[in-house]
Order: structure tokens, then C-alpha cells, then sequence
């Protein structure tokens, strides 16, 4: 079984935000709510990098930990999904997230949080797989077609990669010795525990 | 004679772009391998290891996603998974180990001198009504801030994610909501007992003697004992903790970022279990702990033996209050219910 990941490749990343708009196309992903963001570092200077940035579907999710209803799970893939229905709001998974990933629509008064919602990896939740209520609640499930995650499959300079880690991690150590430099595996050490030396 | 001019404009300009071309070429190759990609790019081990947070900039309006790595979310998870059950079942459990052991030993704590049938007001009916409400809120606000620590190991495997998650949202909306009617108790109980809370010399001699729980005598006491400021000041300094810290969490991002909601996060679940466990120890003096006690929340009256026993100060002012005033105060005019 492949073993999911993403991997950011920032020497390539040229800031297009062709990811963002894709991930909110592809999954209706309401007003005010990012499922994928692009940060530029040292934006404007010498050395300038940018990373495309969404859940990294962690290896022992640190959402998934502190979850207090226990809505979380990993699938076969290693993807991190999540039950809309068993949420509650808490904001716990973002206080642990590393990336930032869980965004909560607002409801209500206050700072009152609606059901958490985060990048799904194109693998839809819980629901039938491309059913009308996993569509609603998740977006699409492109990997139930047999398809990798659409930011990173319309990546026009092929700087997000998606897919099993192995693979993944293997066409950039490549890139890496071809050019002699790269920026890190963003995130690997943190989500997974382990970086790409080359 | 104007098309010789200016086919020899051409050549001379074609000429000029080659020498140029040439010319610059070098330069160019020579910038291109001076510039170390490498040494120039930013490091995410680096920011790492410097900042302990990755920040840019985007081109979104949420600021918050800026903020592109902080992994101190998992020495939250930590905290929380880990050390938080920890600190709050050894607090609580420890403490009703305790109360269940010093009521084997010490049974309930008798008037000495059986009740006299005189009874004193001691709270009235504004000052229960605070307290009841304050305590109501509390004791919700207890339980649906235990169910979010505890409620996945012990809640959930009984009752199953069908039944936990309607019952933690439901949790969630109380905690939310009656904060404010539980802070607003706070508040009002600051404020009507300020005066006869502040430590005073007697308040040394009561807890060297045990006071009225531990010890077996009755060291004089105003109408706050010390065990009763210390109370006051664990309910006012610590409502206002997990009153601060508990809206800064509610209202995420309002001057704070996800840093300071994980620090605000351990202040007030540490801070709200350690509350619980110092409740528990009230409840259980005002309740089975102590004969009288409870008539002081309930019925408003005290028996005038009871008062003299544990606030023998305060029962010598009121006696001078009714003294010198035309309405006495005691006996109360009224049963108690």
C-alpha cells in the first residue's frame, strides 16, 4: 500500500496560487476558508522561497491525537480525514496542527467554530465514496477514481508533488542532485518524522 | 543614395548589437555562477532551529495562514494528551481520596454545643442567589470542561461516537454560554465579600490551630474564617483565570495567534482542574463535612451555637451591631426552611 504524501519542491514553487484556486474550485471550498495556501519567505530579498502549504497528512497526526471526539482517522493510504458529523468545533486539531491546516467556517456569534474543514487529499470522509454527501460535507474523492490530488496534479512547474512518499521523495532527490541545491522537504521532518538527504 | 544610407545604418546597427552581444555575454555567464542558489535560499531547517516558527507572506487576506509551520502544537499534544490527565486525576481523585479518608476519621464535625434554636442570618437572599448561580454555572462548566479532557477515555468507549459527539457539542454550547453568567458571579462574589475576606492576624492563629475542620478546639474566626478566605480567593483569583483564559480561547484570533491559545489552553485546563478538586473539598465541608453548614447557604440562618463555634469574632460584632441598633438581628425574625 502506498503511503501518501506531499512534497513541496520551493526552488520550483513561482507563487501562481494555481493550487489554491484549484483546491477551492474542485471542492467548493466556501468564502473565507483555504484548504491549501501559498506563503512566500524572505518575500522580495535575495533567496526568496515559496511552499505551498495544506495537511500534510502526518504519520501519528497530532490532530487526530487531541481530537476530544475522536473524529479523525488515517486510511490505508495514510491519508487523515475527518467525520463532519462527529466534529464539534473544539479548535483543539488547530491548536496542535503544525501546518495550519484546520480551518472552521464561523458560526454564529462570537468566535463560535462550525465543523472543521481541511484538505481532504482529493479522498473525500467517511460517506459512500463519491456520494452527493461526501461531495457536500468533503469536496470530490479523486483518489476513489484513481486520481492524485488535483493542486498538485495541475502544478504547472511541477514543484507540488502528491503521491506515495517513496516515489515522491526519490524524483526529488533527483532534482536536488541534478541542480546541486535544495531548499528541504518542507514539513517532512514534522509531519513524518524524516527529511530527503541527498 | 538614401537606400545606401540606410542599408549601412542597418549594418552598423546589426554590428553594434553583435559587439554588445559579445561583450556582454561573458558578464552575464560570469553573474550567473557568482550567484550560489543554494547558500541564497532560505532553509527550513534553519528558520526551524532560529524561530521555532515559519512565517511568509501571502497573498490571501487571512494573516493567519501566513504562519506556514509552528511545531510547538506538539508539545501541546502533549500537554494535553499526556500531562493534563496526569495533573487532573491526581488532583481529583487524590482530593476525593482524601475527603473519603478524613470523613472515615473524622465523621461529620458536630456542634459541640448541640444547637441552641437561635438562629443568625448569615447570607442573604441576594448573596445565595449569587452563590447558587455561580455555583450552578460551576458545577456545568465543570463537567462539560472534564468531558472534553476526559471524556474520549472514559466517556466514549461506553457510549460509543453515536451518542459522545451530540452530547460534547451540546457540552460545548453550556460551556460557551453559561461562562458568562458564571463570570458575572464571579465578579458580583468578589465584590459583596471583599470585606470580610482580607487576611488579618487572627487568620495565622486559626490555621496554626487547624481551625475548625482538623483541629478539635474553635479558634475565634471572623465572619470569613481563613479555610473560607482561602476559598474566596481561590474562587475569585481562580474564576478570574479560567474567565480570561477561557475567552481568549473563545474568541479565537482576536489579538491572539494559535501560540498564545495553546498557552492560554494550558492555563485554563490547569487551572480549571485544580479549581475542581479545591470545589470538591467545599462541597464537601458545606454538605456532609460539617453539621450547620449547609443552613447557611440554604436557609440563609445559622444556629447561633454554630457561629459562635466557627466566626466567634463575627458573632461578638453582630451581637454589638443588635446591641446599639433598633433592629435586632438576632434571633432572625423568620424559621429557617
Amino acid at each position: 500500500m502506498a503511503r501518501m504524501k506531499f512534497l513541496c519542491d520551493a526552488d520550483r514553487c513561482i507563487e501562481c496560487n494555481a493550487c489554491v484556486t484549484a483546491c477551492k474550485n474542485e471542492h467548493e471550498v466556501p468564502w473565507g476558508m483555504n484548504r491549501r495556501r501559498v506563503v512566500t519567505i524572505n518575500d522580495g530579498k535575495p533567496g526568496e522561497r515559496s511552499v505551498s502549504m495544506a495537511c500534510m497528512h502526518c504519520t501519528d497526526a497530532p490532530c487526530q491525537a487531541v481530537c476530544p471526539v475522536d473524529c479523525f482517522y488515517t486510511t490505508a493510504d495514510g491519508v487523515v480525514l475527518h467525520s463532519k458529523d462527529l466534529c464539534i468545533g473544539c479548535g483543539y486539531c488547530f491548536y496542535a496542527c503544525p501546518f495550519g491546516a484546520p480551518q472552521y467556517p464561523r458560526v454564529g456569534n462570537f468566535g463560535s467554530r462550525g465543523k472543521m474543514d481541511k484538505c481532504t487529499y482529493c479522498a473525500g470522509g467517511p460517506e459512500a465514496d463519491n456520494s452527493n454527501e461526501e461531495y457536500e460535507k468533503y469536496g470530490t474523492n479523486r483518489l476513489a477514481e484513481g486520481k492524485l490530488p488535483l493542486c498538485a496534479e495541475m502544478c504547472s512547474t511541477k514543484s507540488l508533488l502528491a503521491g506515495d512518499g517513496e516515489i515522491i521523495a526519490q524524483i526529488y532527490k533527483e532534482r536536488v542532485m541534478r541542480r546541486g541545491y535544495g531548499s528541504g522537504a518542507w514539513g517532512w521532518k514534522t509531519a513524518y518524522r524524516e527529511t530527503i538527504t541527498s | 543614395m538614401t537606400t545606401l544610407i540606410a542599408k549601412l545604418r542597418m549594418v552598423g546597427g546589426a554590428l553594434l548589437i553583435v559587439t554588445l552581444a559579445t561583450f556582454s555575454c561573458p558578464a552575464i555567464a560570469q553573474q550567473e555562477t557568482s550567484v550560489n542558489p543554494t547558500a541564497q535560499s532560505v532553509k527550513e531547517d534553519q528558520l526551524l532551529n532560529e524561530l521555532g516558527t515559519i512565517r511568509g507572506l501571502g497573498s490571501i487576506p487571512d494573516i493567519r495562514s501566513y504562519t506556514i509551520e509552528q511545531p510547538a502544537g506538539r508539545d501541546w499534544r502533549h500537554f494535553h494528551e499526556v500531562t493534563l490527565r496526569w495533573i487532573g486525576s491526581v488532583a481529583i481523585v487524590g482530593i476525593l481520596a482524601l475527603l473519603i479518608i478524613f470523613y472515615l476519621w473524622r465523621g461529620m464535625v458536630r456542634i459541640e454545643g448541640g444547637r441552641s434554636g437561635v438562629r443568625i442570618v448569615r447570607f442573604n437572599v441576594f448573596e445565595r442567589s449569587v452563590h447558587w448561580m455561580t455555583a450552578t454555572c460551576f458545577v456545568i462548566l465543570a463537567i462539560s470542561g472534564l468531558n472534553i479532557t476526559f471524556g474520549k477515555p472514559l466517556l466514549l468507549p461506553l457510549i460509543g461516537p453515536g451518542a459522545f459527539s451530540p452530547w460534547s457539542q451540546f457540552a460545548k454550547y453550556a460551556h460557551y454560554y453559561l461562562s458568562f453568567p458564571f463570570t458575572l458571579g464571579v465578579i458580583l462574589i468578589f465584590l459583596m465579600w471583599i470585606a470580610g475576606n482580607i487576611p488579618t492576624a487572627a487568620d495565622i492563629d486559626w490555621l496554626k490551630r487547624g481551625g475548625g475542620m482538623v483541629g478539635r478546639d474553635h479558634p475565634p474566626g471572623g465572619r470569613f474564617n481563613a479555610g473560607q478566605k482561602a476559598i474566596y480567593w481561590i474562587v475569585v483569583l481562580g474564576g478570574g483565570a479560567v474567565a480570561v483564559s477561557g475567552y481568549i480561547l473563545m474568541f479565537p484570533f482576536y489579538g491572539t495567534d494559535v501560540h498564545s491559545m495553546q498557552i492560554a489552553e494550558v492555563v485554563h485546563a490547569i487551572v480549571a482542574v485544580l479549581f475542581v478538586a479545591a470545589m470538591l473539598g467545599h462541597i464537601y465541608i458545606g454538605t456532609i463535612g460539617m453539621e450547620g453548614a449547609f443552613e447557611a447557604m440554604g436557609s440563609g440562618t445559622v444556629d447561633a451555637n454554630w457561629a459562635k463555634e466557627h466566626h466567634s469574632l463575627w458573632v461578638d460584632q453582630e451581637m454589638g451591631r443588635t446591641g446599639s441598633n433598633t433592629t435586632p438581628r438576632q434571633p432572625a425574625p423568620r424559621a429557617a426552611e
